[in-house]
């Protein structure tokens, strides 16, 4: 399975959500897919990525919040998935891409190459739905049951590791977290 | 324990005038009595966290949700944040209030406080980080509000240090 697969399965999921992605990877294939201005690329800062998602889902409980994150970045903040279950809202969706590698910087390996189970680390932390899936079907089905669910979810999606050529899009930082707030300013008018 | 209730009061009624309806914290001594007041607060949302630079995240998703927000930690979590202050909320342009107990600074009892207390304006300095320190009651809800009014309008975070002489009634 991978990523792109993966990302492209649910896309069409993501117009109406709050998406944060990791950098790298993650955020070149979802903008090669189509910029959209709830997407907010975290381009640094590895870990944080899934507390700005709890930031957001607290703050704007009747909004889905999606998480895009990866092994890398999770194993940086494990804590955070203990404060993730604290506060267990249950408008935020937290996908991990598992590819048991650091690929852009190399592909070196991961701790969950070595069998560190993200999704079991998870589920000791107090996600107890958190899952592993291995396939694009099953990815898709598991995402599309979280999106719906009333409770925090946790998806981590094993994937080859691979990625894009490039990871610097012509979508400028600042420019993408000024379009970001302003989407969020927009639905509070609505 | 000799933390100043009256105090803690006057920064957490700061912080409430300013519009905080967001803490994230992680305890330590100094602000026991601020970790408290905000639990039994229901207008506050207070996220307690593992580790303070979780803190950045947490504090960028409420600023996006337009939510105002402050980081409470001792300068050990400060240290502890950097990463997350430089690649998120620097590269980003996040204004962050960062609250900070400054243990380790004279008076300091604790020989393990004594080294983040001799770095911590350092790194401040360092990163090109505002501060100034709380030390009197008196001008404890101008400072916090003028902080907040910097962070915002040069989208950057911004420091206060909580002193021992206010937060600690022992001479």
């Amino acid at each position: 399975m991978q990523r792109l697969e993966c990302l492209r399965a649910i896309y069409g999921h993501l117009e109406k959500c709050l998406v944060v992605t990791i950098m790298g990877a993650v955020a070149a294939e979802l903008q090669s897919l189509g910029h959209r201005t709830n997407f907010f690329y975290l381009q640094h800062a590895m870990g944080l990525a899934s507390s700005t998602g709890l930031g957001l889902a607290l703050c704007l409980p009747h909004q889905k919040v999606v998480v895009l994150d990866g092994d890398g970045s999770v194993l940086m903040n494990l804590g955070g998935l203990t404060t993730l279950a604290r506060y267990r809202p249950a408008n935020l969706v937290h996908v991990i891409f598992d590819n048991e590698s650091l690929l852009s910087v190399g592909g070196f390996p991961t701790a969950t190459s070595t069998g560190s189970d993200l999704a079991a680390l998870a589920r000791a932390a107090g996600i107890e739905g958190a899952s592993t899936v291995r396939t694009v079907d099953e990815f898709t089905e598991t995402f599309d049951a979280a999106l719906h669910a009333t409770e925090l979810a946790c998806v981590v999606a094993k994937v080859e590791a691979v990625g894009p050529k490039g990871y610097v899009t012509d979508l400028a930082l600042l420019e993408n977290r000024f379009q970001f707030q302003r989407h969020i300013d927009h639905l509070k008018w609505k | 324990m000799p933390v100043s209730q009256t105090n803690s009061q006057v920064v957490y009624a700061a912080l409430k005038s300013c519009g905080i309806g967001l803490l994230s914290a992680l305890p330590e001594t100094w602000l026991v009595h601020l970790i408290r007041m905000a639990e039994d607060d229901p207008e506050m949302i207070l996220v307690r966290l593992a580790k303070e630079e979780e803190g950045v995240g947490v504090s960028a998703g409420a600023y996006f949700a337009g939510v105002k927000s402050a980081m409470l930690m001792q300068n050990h979590g400060f240290l502890a944040s950097i990463n997350g202050i430089v690649s998120f909320a620097q590269l980003y342009r996040i204004p962050l209030l960062m609250v900070i107990s400054y243990r380790g600074h004279f008076g300091e009892r604790d020989p393990w406080q004594t080294q983040g207390g001799h770095s911590t304006e350092a790194v401040l300095r360092a990163l090109g980080i505002r501060y100034a320190f709380l030390d009197d009651p008196a001008s404890v809800a101008r400072r916090i509000a003028e902080a907040q009014t910097l962070a915002y309008s040069s989208l950057h975070p911004v420091a206060l240090l909580l002193t021992r002489e206010l937060m600690w009634e022992e001479a």
